[in-house]
């Protein structure tokens, strides 16, 4: 079943025509390979950029089912269209929680680990693919391969992080991690710039949970302010609800319309950030909050996407190597901040070892996101910042890029851009899998 | 513990009921053709909401096999959800009188004879209810999908006649009018998006009317109006018309 429609990312940037096929089972993607033409899958499209737009896409969103639980150990096997928040509703309420898990719940486990995204906890947990048991993929062939950090090992690196491009992720196990509540004991610290910021990550390093709010506005002595949230599952006996391993379903605030162009700018969000920052002040310390505040207050409000108008905008983080130093990380943060460009939400984190796994992101040093409106001059300073950050070692995330270079990804990935091309030439021969992100990239032709 | 009976259940629809039922603490019994289909779903269900779920076949164009088929289904479940229908061959039937027979059986004869069993079953137990799954297309019919559209007309007649007649035996019986659904029965066809619903829509829509006991669902809501409209174009000016 297929059918013309538009997409883009979450940043709604680019937006391209489409025909989009629905999976209910593997045969509909045997169908699909049996046409010409390159094919991606797509799960909930909440990866910002063009990584998950093709001209025909296949929608694993029908493919969801869960096949098997594991009441003892925590490993559930399931189709990959199953979205994070499917699990949550699931397994929350019996005690078992997500190993890894990013800023939203509406992603599915095909799109977590094609993208190998990365949570709060990556400095002591690593990403999503680490806690990946097994992968069944669908490759050009119309052929189901099974593969593991052990058995077809190439496969299932190039395809944890590898965007859809080795093929179709059609199953998944992932062990889910025991909690005992549904809440997160959370410490929030306030820290008056980059120095104080960086040194509380440190403080802060045996946390299990730890990201900071950072003010991208805020020059001279305050460059760098920011709050830093760390957290811990909270225990039982913590929580005083009666069922502390429920929540009561949140209410969702909805974005109904695309606001003006204007309502970002810079002024807009120097107001807010000093009122984020002051507020936050007013009750630093440790206190208790349900999981949904704690990892996805953007989900609370829908289509958060169309604040920044109907242009979109364009998300971009960076991983600096700990070879950069915080003085790297101050390089480049002052660079955004002489732009004033204004970055509404910026997340900084220290991240811990990277994995192996070929196109994965992560690496151990700071990262920082940020989003900006579209706009030329936004394209000019990441232009800009694209250098610096290759200059010192460091990669940009594809799952939320749309417009690098395809030298700044080959900079960026270096020796695994080649291992990843081994593995893609050998299983894609004729470039089935192909995305206008990995053809702009060179990935593909 | 309550149960449901979905004829049909391999269609998009209903398997969004199914989740949507099971989440409210339903247990399930599935009919399809080729239950086997169902496996995957069927662990789906039952790690989800950690509920009772079985599947059974069930043909509907074999109607001599209905009354047994009724018969075996112990105990006898709380509603029945009858979401069994075909559009395919809707072109060939305006030209074949077989290939139409097989839309009529499918989409009226077979569904309204396994209801009159459930129907009553449920009217001597003194309750139940029965959830028709018909169409908009029913309401008038079009040059283009008549076929399909005469036999979703004589479902909601049969439909309508039948809660009229078990009004008093506490069976309730709703009739589903959906519009346009994005379903493997509409793949293929360009539909305009704004009145076009997921399946989990029409599932939360059927769900909140049992729970209030509706009698007649439109889904998306808007259909209401839009049937309105075209049931009242006079039909001299609606036999021109290209629909």
């Amino acid at each position: 079943m297929s059918y013309q429609t538009k997409i883009s990312g979450w940043g709604r940037f680019p937006v391209t025509e489409t025909r989009e096929n629905r999976i209910r089972k593997t045969d509909d993607i045997r169908t699909a390979l049996a046409a010409d033409g390159s094919i991606l899958a797509r799960g909930l499209g909440r990866s910002y950029g063009d990584a998950s737009l093709a001209p025909e896409v296949l929608s694993m969103l029908p493919s969801n089912r869960m096949l098997a639980f594991n009441e003892k150990t925590g490993l559930l096997r399931c189709e990959s269209g199953v979205s994070l928040d499917e699990i949550l509703r699931t397994f929350v309420p019996r005690g078992w929680f997500l190993p890894v898990t990013p800023g939203t719940r509406f992603v599915t486990i095909g799109g977590a680990i094609a993208s190998d995204v990365h949570g709060k906890n990556h400095h002591v947990a690593g990403s999503f693919c680490d806690h990946i048991s097994s992968l069944k993929i669908m490759t050009a062939d119309g052929k189901i391969k099974s593969c593991s950090p052990r058995k077809n090992t190439a496969l299932f690196r190039a395809s944890c992080g590898g965007n859809g491009l080795t093929g179709v992720i059609v199953e998944a196990g992932i062990r889910l991690i025991p909690v005992e509540s549904a809440w997160i004991r959370q410490t929030t610290v306030k820290a008056a710039n980059l120095d104080e910021l960086t040194a509380q990550f440190e403080m802060h390093k045996t946390a299990t949970y730890s990201v900071a709010w950072i003010d991208c506005l805020a020059g001279g002595d305050a460059m760098g302010r920011g709050i830093l949230f760390a957290g811990e599952h909270a225990a039982k006996e913590e929580v005083k609800e009666k069922f502390p391993l429920v929540l009561k379903p949140g209410p969702m605030i909805p974005v109904p319309v695309s606001l003006p162009a204007f309502t970002l700018n810079p002024l807009t969000v120097r107001l807010f950030n000093n009122s984020y920052f002051n507020l936050a002040a007013r009750k630093p310390g440790p206190s208790l909050v349900n999981y949904r505040s704690f990892f996805y207050p953007l989900d609370k409000v829908a289509n958060w996407n169309r604040i920044y108008g109907s242009r979109g905008f364009v998300q971009y983080q960076f991983v600096l190597p700990e070879s950069a130093g915080i003085t790297g990380l101050r390089n480049i943060l002052g660079e955004i901040v002489a732009a004033g460009t204004g970055s509404f939400l910026a997340v900084l984190k220290q991240f811990g070892k990277g994995n192996g796994n070929f196109l994965s992101f992560p690496m151990a040093g700071w990262t920082l996101a940020l989003d900006f409106p579209e706009k030329p001059s936004v394209f000019q300073l990441l232009d800009r910042l694209d250098s610096q950050v290759s200059e010192m070692g460091g990669r940009i995330y594809l799952t939320k890029d749309s417009r690098m270079s395809a030298e700044t990804f080959r900079t960026g990935y270096r020796e695994k851009v080649n291992a990843f091309m081994k593995i893609k030439g050998e299983t894609d021969p004729g470039n089935r899998f192909a995305s206008l992100q990995s053809k702009r990239l060179e990935i593909t032709p | 513990m309550k149960r449901l009976l979905i004829l049909g259940a391999t269609s998009d629809i209903a398997r969004a009921c199914a989740h949507r039922f099971a989440a409210d603490g339903f247990s399930l019994v599935l009919a399809a053709r080729k239950p086997d289909e169902l496996d995957r779903d069927v662990k789906d269900l039952q790690i989800r909401y950690d509920i009772e779920v079985k599947t059974v076949p069930f043909d509907v164009l074999d109607m001599e096999q209905h009354r047994a088929f009724f018969q075996s289904l112990n105990p006898l479940p709380d509603g029945v959800l009858c979401a069994i229908g075909t559009m395919n061959g809707n072109e060939d039937a305006m030209s074949d009188p077989q290939k139409l027979k097989v839309i009529l059986d499918t989409n009226l004869t077979g569904p309204a004879a396994i209801l009159t069993l459930a129907a009553e079953a449920f009217r001597k137990r003194g309750s139940g209810f029965i959830i028709g799954i018909s169409s908009v297309a029913g309401n008038r019919g079009r040059g283009t999908n008549y076929p399909y559209g005469s036999a979703k007309a004589g479902f909601t007649a049969f439909l309508s006649g039948l809660r009229n007649r078990l009004n008093k035996s506490g069976v309730q019986v709703i009739t589903v009018l959906p519009g346009f659904v994005r379903t493997r029965m509409t793949e293929n066809m360009d539909l305009p998006e704004k009145l076009t619903a997921e399946p989990d829509k029409v599932a939360a829509d059927i769900f909140k009317g049992w729970k209030k006991g509706k009698s007649v669902i439109y889904t998306k809501g808007i259909w209401r109006l839009i049937m309105l409209i075209i049931q009242h174009i006079p039909e001299f000016i609606f036999k021109r018309m290209k629909l």
